[in-house]
């Protein structure tokens, strides 16, 4: 048995218990450890890449007790691509939070290393309950992560973010009971099998069950009106962890990509709750633009970008027999990147302005605010997709893929949203100036963090025709879910 | 039996509902861990009930399910550990904003 698909849970795992057995704060030791292993995880994640690519669907059975009794880890085309993410963005988060946000609470290492284990293992699971468990372990983590730092406005936000998602949770188990008692089964592959073959009350509990499982996705990926606690949390999040929560968002698309394409893309529950998440995704694209244009703060507006981002592609799942999947991929993987590295650029424009921060309001001008002034340029085109940067490439294949009036209409009206806001938070930030600020300098590591999530922009538009063919290949993938019943189930699906 | 347990969950989950919309946070945290208990208690029914068996196969004729067992340890440990994290986080937000409104808002002559 290959044995690398459990590293990218391994590698965070260790790392976490080494950092927390590191009690004489040498900052220096545990920020290498912290680096190291998401250097490890890149790595990793890079082969796992090369290895899923051929085709095949490599499971992994814990403990060696085979599907579907044991729990299995499964690495298929999508769950490589999600885990490089990751990875891509996992590593600039880190290096700038070692420019010295990491010691403004204890532990912020251990726990980075534990979202990063919980992200991988929701990402590789072939188990619901496996599944759940995850979640909690990125949750649990990211509840840290939210309250790192101090002040007032983290510790209400956190609170909020914490009772929602606890809410959340007792719903997911309340699901997964009643899959487990309709279907007696939690492996994602074997539910899939048996839930074609229901009929009666069973099918009835298990329609409720999995329209609950929507619910708790949609709260995790922040779909109306399940989207209010992520504004607040993440921009009062410190910047590094914003930044990593641009993928905790997908986690949610994710999850629902994974159990839509293997048990209801076809068969007797074809379809189930795609109408509701059609138009809440629209609703909350449309919410979304009020937000970005609402937003009292450059934080709070990269906020409702993602929330944007979410509406955009979860429109784009719920569309058709995940067609569009493909080009949503792709943006996908833009927009994860691109609002991670914003997060990471509204602290540095915070810093520099000293006392106003991020307000969008008249401030002191950024000292040597020019280099900062043209990433956010560059930045903000890449996200409103505008040419010649990847939202466009993105945004244009979707909707190519999606030949929806209203989708067309709020996709646009929504670049247009993005656009205004942005240039006016622009020109506020960098032209409306009163006299030199006495802000903070950005670090050297601080820049070279920024400039890896944005250069990936412009890399993302060059190479836009093999990275649109290959997320195409990863949504073919997944629209056969025979590979993976086969894959897991063996000779029996 | 099923009865009984019926109604044991759902008095644990309306109440902890009605809790978790109060506006305090002692509430709010009494409200989640009603909640969890009756998710609990749902999920170790969702095997089936039955009286005095083993969860052994082969050690009785009709044993019980013993997966929700195990499934119901990991949710109480998790919601357990949930529950201690929230109860800190409360007194922190009692202690950083003053009071204990889930919003943070000052008080508002005790009508919430």
């Amino acid at each position: 048995m290959n044995h690398w698909i459990i590293a990218p849970v391994l590698i965070p795992a260790l790392a976490g218990m080494l950092l927390l057995l590191e009690v004489r704060e040498r900052h220096r030791l545990r920020r290498i450890t912290g680096l190291l292993s998401c250097a490890a995880m890149l790595a990793t994640a890079l082969f796992l890449g090369d290895q899923a690519w051929g085709g095949e669907i490599t499971v992994y059975a814990l403990g060696n007790w085979q599907a579907p009794f044991g729990i299995v880890l499964v690495l298929d085309k999508f769950s490589a691509l999600m885990l490089l993410l990751t990875a891509v963005l996992a590593f600039p988060a880190l290096l700038y939070a070692c420019c010295g946000d990491d010691r403004r609470g204890a532990n912020f290492h251990a726990l980075f290393q534990f979202q990063l284990m919980g992200v991988n293992g929701a990402f590789l699971t072939g188990d619901l309950f496996n599944l759940f468990v995850f979640f909690e372990v990125l949750l649990i983590a990211s509840y840290g992560l939210a309250l790192h730092g101090r002040g007032p406005e983290r510790v209400k936000a956190g609170l909020h973010y914490v009772v929602l998602n606890l809410v959340g949770s007792a719903l997911f188990l309340i699901a997964l009971g009643l899959i487990y008692g309709t279907t007696g089964t939690l492996n994602m592959a074997d539910f899939a099998v048996k839930a074609q073959a229901l009929t009666g009350t069973d099918a009835t509990l298990l329609r409720i069950a999995v329209l609950m499982l929507w619910v708790v996705f949609g709260l995790k990926a922040a779909l109306f009106p399940l989207y209010f606690w992520l504004p607040a949390a993440y921009a009062g999040a410190t910047a590094a962890v914003a930044a990593l929560f641009a993928i905790m968002t997908k986690v949610g698309f994710y999850a629902m990509v994974r159990v839509y394409a293997l048990a209801f893309a076809d068969g007797p529950f074809a379809g189930l709750g795609q109408s509701a998440l059609w138009w809440l995704a629209l609703v909350t694209l449309a919410l979304a633009c009020i937000g970005v244009l609402g937003a009292k703060r450059l934080g709070t507006l990269v906020s409702y970008l993602v929330v944007m981002s979410v509406g955009t592609l979860v429109a784009a799942l719920a569309f058709g027999q995940l067609e569009a999947l493909g080009p949503a991929l792709y943006y996908l993987l833009h927009s994860t990147l691109i609002c991670g590295g914003l997060f990471l650029l509204t602290d540095l424009i915070a810093r520099g302005r000293g006392e106003v921060a991020d307000d969008l309001q008249i401030g002191p001008a950024i000292l040597n605010g020019g280099r900062l002034s043209v990433l956010f340029f560059a930045a903000a085109i890449a996200v409103v997709g505008l040419p010649p940067l990847s939202g466009f490439v993105g945004k244009v294949a979707l909707l190519r893929s999606v030949p929806d009036p209203a989708y067309w209409v709020l996709l646009l009206v929504a670049g247009l949203c993005g656009l205004i806001a942005l240039s006016r938070a622009g020109s506020t930030l960098f032209w409306r100036t009163t006299g030199e600020g006495s802000g903070l300098r950005p670090a050297r590591r601080h820049l070279v963090a920024v400039l890896w999530l944005l250069v990936l922009s412009p890399l993302m538009t060059v190479y836009a025709e093999p990275l649109l063919q290959l997320t195409t290949a990863v949504a073919d993938q997944l629209r056969d879910p025979d590979l993976y019943l086969f894959a897991v189930l063996g000779g029996d699906a | 039996m099923e009865l009984l347990v019926a109604i044991i969950i759902g008095v644990l989950v309306a109440s902890g509902v009605y809790l978790c919309l109060r506006a305090r946070t002692f509430p709010v945290v009494m409200g989640l861990t009603l909640l969890s208990y009756g998710v609990n208690v749902f999920l170790f029914a969702m095997g089936g009930l039955k009286m005095n068996q083993v969860a052994v196969v082969g050690m009785s004729p009709d044993p019980t399910d013993p997966l929700p067992q195990a499934l119901v340890l990991t949710a109480i440990v998790i919601g357990f550990a949930m529950t201690a994290f929230l109860v800190v986080l409360a007194l922190r937000s009692q202690g950083e904003l003053h009071n204990d409104h889930v919003d943070g808002k000052p008080d508002d002559g005790g009508r919430s």
